[in-house]
């Protein structure tokens, strides 16, 4: 298992259109990918579950991903949160 | 006639007939089913059919409204195929033996409650999207069409509250207004009212028996009428009829350059106080920001705003301005703009006190603050730094040693800034007196009109009874401005107007033969000293 800590920027937060994006880069990875935040931890294939984390700006959330391909994965995941969010 | 107020989110005037919009209220009718896996087919069917009208909005909205705007639809065909949404529909159909109409409407429910009871305003929000999406494709299993069909006359819609596909689909040549109960500023659909450009009220306590009837959108007071007597139906005609011309003029002069008739390019800017206004200088299509009051920053909060706060505004007008020029003029208050953190004891002459570079230059941390967040944030995009109030050659170069150690701070920290040009106002009679010195020491000037007038004439603005000898077209005045200019020049600076007086269309012409380089005046003066500009020639 891979895991990486990334703390928000966005000014709102993970709100609906990269929580959208981000999923869609989720669903092409092999690995199972969550995303803990608040307490709470989310599939991040699933939109609503992720908008659901209410992550604003300044939370910390933590990423992992386990799988054949979680070095891959958790490598594009933490290169999109740092471009989009 | 009856008065309502509202919350604003575009201001504007409107005036026409109330349509009522009820969605028709979709009555969802519990229905035991016998094929579940049938069931289950025809929902899948339906939400296929509801993510291609989805695309077909997204489309419609592309062209409309933008692509930022237009993102809501692809969000929406994503919730659509969100897992959890779909086993929720599936899960009811199998167990419950129900249609998929009530397993929708109830997934919908669920999952729109779920967002509501968040505590954060964005994610309340999306509660609207969630409702948006299952109504849709309810209609589609029942065969209802939302098509967002108005009638032949334009008319002032009326709602509860509107969802953003809603407000998309509607035909904007028939559309007047919207004016609803509920709904956020922060909403898609309010949203979509301002890149519209449609007047539009929130939070107005609406009634079904009003359709048809006469009414006012007063969007700037954020007023709505109700069968308006004949007098206030006139006063709005005129406003509106202002409106319309000033709005002629903008689609005339949008895209076009600040050019004189014989071809000498000046700098159309705008002035803005806080980052909302951004959009307003994006829509009068100005070139820059030749002055950001960065006062707002100070103002609204209860302790001194931080640096990071700081740098998140800079750097959101930055990107917003996208490579246009943002000057930011760095913190002007005084005993006149009372702060109550910063402590300052009450003035019997403000206007000449303890203020703006004086507060700065005797609280370095603070000044300091700022700096680093403006030097931040010019990796962002075109920063220039403008300071007030200067009177001497020694005050700008105490600033610029202070700046020289806030670089040098974020060079030893390898935190990245742009080129930033440092510039000053020229808006005290010692400022202008020295000129020719000072601009061997700043990138440019930018002349203060008000204080300036206020400092030269020795005239309180703030005292009515000298009014009518208050004259900004005061020789005095306008011999410093040419002397600034001249002296500005020969010392290598750009000069500009970020004063009251340059969005004087009747002085255009004598500032640009005077060979000022840039004017900056509040957004909704853009195009008309365009048109002064284009109007006049440089010699």
């Amino acid at each position: 298992m891979k895991e990486f800590k990334y703390v928000i920027t966005d000014e709102v937060g993970i709100h609906a259109r990269p929580a959208g994006l981000l999923v869609k880069e989720a669903k092409a990875l092999a690995s199972k990918i969550t995303m803990e935040a608040n307490g709470k931890s989310a599939d991040i294939t699933k939109l609503m579950a992720v908008m659901q984390l209410g992550v604003k700006k300044g939370t910390e959330v933590v990423i992992k991903a386990e799988g054949d391909d979680e070095d891959s994965a958790i490598a594009k995941i933490e290169e999109f949160m740092k471009a989009n969010l | 006639m009856e008065q309502y107020n509202g919350k604003s989110i575009f201001k504007g005037t409107a005036i026409g007939r109330i349509l009522f919009y009820s969605k028709g209220q979709q009555q969802v009718k519990r229905e035991k089913i016998e094929d579940a896996e049938a069931e289950i087919k025809r929902y899948e069917e339906a939400k296929s059919k509801a993510i291609e009208q989805l695309g077909a909005l997204y489309d419609k909205a592309l062209s409309e409204v933008g692509e930022a705007n237009a993102a809501i639809f692809e969000v929406h065909q994503m919730m659509l195929e969100d897992d959890d949404y779909n086993d929720s529909i599936f899960n009811i159909i199998r167990n419950d033996g129900v249609n998929a109409e009530f397993a929708v409407a109830t997934t919908g429910d669920n999952f729109a409650r779920m967002f509501a009871d968040m505590d954060d305003e964005y994610f309340k929000a999306r509660s609207a999207d969630v409702k948006d999406i299952s109504e849709r494709v309810i209609g589609v299993l029942s065969g209802r069409n939302m098509d967002g069909d108005l009638g032949d006359e334009p008319v002032i819609i009326v709602a509860e509250d509107l969802a953003p596909s809603e407000t998309v689909q509607m035909d904007k040549t028939k559309l007047l207004a919207f004016v609803t109960r509920l709904g956020s500023s922060n909403s898609h659909t309010a949203i979509l009212a301002r890149t519209m450009n449609i007047p539009a009220l929130i939070g107005v306590d609406i009634k079904e028996e009003w359709d048809g009837k006469m009414a006012i959108v007063d969007g700037k007071q954020g007023v709505f009428f109700v069968d308006p007597d004949a007098d206030t139906l006139e006063s709005y005609f005129a406003k509106r009829k202002e409106e319309e011309e000033a709005r002629e003029l903008l689609l005339q002069l949008k895209g076009q350059p600040d050019e004189t008739k014989d071809g000498k390019h000046i700098h159309l800017y705008a002035n803005i106080g806080s980052v909302a206004d951004v959009a307003n200088v994006l829509a009068n299509d100005a070139a820059g920001i030749g002055l950001f009051r960065s006062e707002f920053l100070y103002l609204e909060k209860d302790d001194y705003p931080t640096e990071e706060e700081q740098f998140q505004v800079y750097k959101t007008v930055a990107q917003n301005m996208a490579g246009r020029k943002v000057v930011i003029r760095t913190l002007d208050i005084g005993a006149d703009k009372q702060v109550d953190y910063f402590n300052m004891e009450h003035e019997d002459n403000p206007a000449m006190g303890y203020r703006a570079i004086r507060i700065c230059l005797d609280r370095v941390e603070i000044f300091k603050t700022q700096l680093r967040a403006l030097y931040r944030a010019s990796a962002f995009g075109v920063i220039s730094i403008m300071f007030p109030m200067i009177i001497s050659v020694k005050e700008v170069q105490d600033i610029k040693q202070i700046c020289a150690e806030v670089r040098k701070e974020l060079d030893d920290n390898g935190v990245a800034y742009g080129e930033v040009e440092l510039g000053i106002m020229i808006e005290t009679p010692a400022a202008v007196m020295i000129s020719d010195v000072l601009a061997k020491e700043v990138d440019f000037f930018s002349i203060g009109t008000n204080d300036l007038t206020q400092y030269t004439l020795a005239i309180d603005r703030q005292n009515p009874k000298l009014d009518n000898i208050y004259d900004s077209h005061h020789p005095a005045v306008l011999r410093m401005i040419q002397m600034v200019i001249e002296n500005g020049h020969a010392g290598g600076c750009w000069v500009g107007i970020c004063g009251e007086l340059g969005a004087d269309t009747t002085l255009t012409q004598e500032f640009i033969r005077m060979g000022i380089d840039e004017l900056s005046v509040s957004p909704t003066f853009v195009l008309p000293v365009r048109k002064a500009i284009r109007e006049s020639s440089s010699n």
